[in-house]
């Protein structure tokens, strides 16, 4: 560990010292509010270091060669601390629930934040598992959080099956590092172009499906998406929002790092085999979910059906843009949509907690007329649903026009038909909660109030939404120039 | 022994605690199935590293220092760290365990359903 490596992990140091900070303050001060907010302004720091990074830095490795400091890793930390920064704000009044345990909430937001940003950045098998491990463990605390039989039922759940998926991931890792023999996904790639492994190639087609098992579990693509509705439906509503946007984006940094840079030479049998995943995880999530009265347990599968369409990026391992060194548009097309998913889903969940916490029913046709009583949320909400159905001038329309645009690029056009044709199905139930908010008779007239800070994360979600989706450009040169990396791998 | 016979042995651990996983019904034992899992995974872990080891050493007989280290130890060192972070999954899921039991009084995992319905 040298100085320089100090200076390119400073992030991750900084964010894991602001939450012991937040654990400290707890204990010393007597109002909860003064935690959030040193919790909030001090993700201040984390962020000016990721964008000092980001300017400064082309591509470097630290500490022995486990962890890339490359602007892959570097557009996602800024996701993952813009994503905590607003969802701190969002659930500032649904926090405040927790009376004297607001600290460690906030101090396992913080922890788990620190443990995908790394998750985003490692290029060896060890480290992407211990990484895991940091992100996973305190999203279980945190699903069990309000400690009622719903909150715990999801908390058992959600440690039981990503305990069970990390031994299946951990069990093809070691079968990975030992027919290739080293854990350097670097390597990795230079061992599987050679060929020259024991027992050939079962070897690693047995080590790579079980690591392919185990991120379905983390990203929750079908067939391995049962524990997320109940999970979404039973934790707190903050950390639903957390999980379907932080937790999925690191879980598909870590995967493209994976597949793109280790396991370049055989793109053609994970190609296939995340193509036809990407086209069950769609279908599935958008049929199960017009089904669903609760509209946590109706998002939870429309969650599936989003990591299906943006599997539609990772399988178009083939599409480059024209051009001596073409960009690789799978990938780039799936961080500007993580990005574009996040922005929408934390609008979603803010409108819900705003109108929930006050209703204090989940049941969709409970949000009936609230168009009246909450103009601005409820507008926030039907929005937030448009741009999820991918309706244009909203960000999931850019989004999918990108990603499908990979696809039919990377020959993969049934796959982009079974795209297109899944988000006009999920239209229906999108669609039926903004005929509810609208249509509904509302059972009082009585306005439904929200605090300062729910309202400012509704604006920036909402107005994120509305900006990606007018002016896509900037983002859209962010995630490519993210994306270089893989271009420089040799083929 | 054969580092082959090793990894059947790891196999055969990982597919009892699988097994155990799918089938058990107290949350404990559930955990306790996990953790045959991981010690199949920890099994394998070493069984590999015996073969990767020398394999590594013979195609860099050149290689000194930090270099022989980290061919040699990186399969027990990945070892250890899947015994430390499945202690911590245990702890962790032992208390959640317990916040279940406290909310329901029950850990059987087929009748903590509430959301099923």
């Amino acid at each position: 560990m040298t100085a320089r490596d100090l200076y390119l992990l400073s992030p991750e140091i900084a964010l894991a010292g602001v939450a012991i900070l937040v654990v400290i303050l707890d204990l010393l001060v007597r109002s909860k509010r003064v935690v959030g907010a040193v919790a909030f302004l001090g993700l201040a720091v984390p962020i000016a270091l990721t964008v000092v990074l980001w300017t400064s830095i082309d591509s470097e490795t630290a500490v022995f060669g486990t962890l890339a400091v490359d602007k892959f890793a570097l557009f996602f930390k800024i996701l993952v601390l813009a994503i905590v920064g607003v969802l701190i704000l969002g659930s500032a009044d649904y926090v405040a629930r927790f009376q004297r345990y607001q600290g460690e909430f906030y101090a396992l937001v913080l922890f788990s934040a620190t443990g995908m940003m790394l998750l985003a950045a490692t290029t060896e098998l060890i480290s992407i598992y211990i990484s895991l491990e940091l992100t996973a463990l305190p999203l279980a605390a945190l699903a069990a959080f309000l400690r009622d039989e719903r909150s715990t039922e999801a908390g058992i759940k959600f440690l039981l099956l990503s305990a069970m998926s990390s031994a299946l991931l951990l069990y093809g890792m070691v079968l990975v590092y030992g027919f290739t023999g080293s854990t350097q996904l670097q390597e990795i790639a230079g061992a599987v172009a050679q060929g020259d492994m024991p027992f050939g190639s079962y070897a690693l087609l047995a080590g790579v499906t079980l690591m392919v098992v185990g991120f379905g579990f983390k990203i929750a693509m079908v067939p391995f998406q049962m524990w997320v509705p109940d999970v979404y439906e039973g934790a707190p509503t903050p950390i639903t929002t957390y999980l379907s946007v932080a937790s999925k984006a690191a879980g598909f940094a870590v995967l493209l790092r994976i597949f793109y840079f280790a396991l370049p030479a055989v793109s053609g049998d994970w190609g296939t085999l995340f193509a036809v995943l990407s086209a069950l995880s769609m279908t599935v999530g958008n049929l199960v979910a017009i089904a669903q009265n609760n509209i946590k347990r109706m998002l939870a599968y429309s969650t599936i059906a989003h990591a299906g369409y943006i599997l539609v990026g990772v399988a178009a391992f083939a599409a480059r843009s024209p051009g001596p060194d073409g960009v690789a548009l799978g990938p780039s097309g799936v961080l500007f949509y993580l990005a574009a998913y996040a922005a929408t889903n934390l609008a979603a969940f803010f409108a819900i907690m705003a109108i929930a916490s006050r209703t204090g029913s989940e049941q969709i046709d409970d949000f009936a007329g609230i168009a009246r009583r909450a103009p601005w949320v409820a507008a926030v909400l039907a929005f937030a649903m448009l741009s999820l159905i991918g309706i244009p001038p909203t960000a999931g329309f850019m989004g999918k026009l990108y990603l499908f645009n990979a696809a039919v690029r990377g020959d993969l056009v049934w796959l982009a038909v079974v795209g297109v044709i899944s988000s006009v199905v999920s239209a229906y139930y999108y669609l039926r909660v903004v005929r509810v908010l609208y249509l509904g008779a509302a059972p009082s007239e009585e306005a439904i109030p929200s605090s300062w800070p729910v309202r400012l994360a509704l604006a920036l979600t909402g107005g994120s939404i509305l900006a990606i989706g007018l002016l896509p450009g900037r983002l859209l040169e962010l995630g490519e120039a993210a994306v270089r990396i893989f271009s420089l791998t040799p083929q | 022994m054969m580092p082959e016979r090793l990894l059947v042995l790891s196999a055969v651990l990982f597919s009892i605690g699988l097994y155990g996983v799918l089938t058990r019904r107290n949350a404990v034992s559930v955990l306790m199935a996990i953790e045959i899992m991981f010690n199949g995974v920890i099994i394998a872990a070493i069984a590999v590293s015996r073969y990767v080891a020398p394999a590594a050493l013979r195609a860099n007989p050149a290689a000194t220092g930090d270099a022989v280290v980290q061919m040699v130890l990186t399969g027990q060192v990945f070892a250890i760290f899947i015994i430390t972070v499945a202690a911590a999954e245990v702890a962790l899921g032992l208390a959640i365990v317990i916040a279940v039991y406290r909310a329901r009084g029950t850990v059987d995992v087929t009748e903590v359903n509430l959301l099923r319905r």
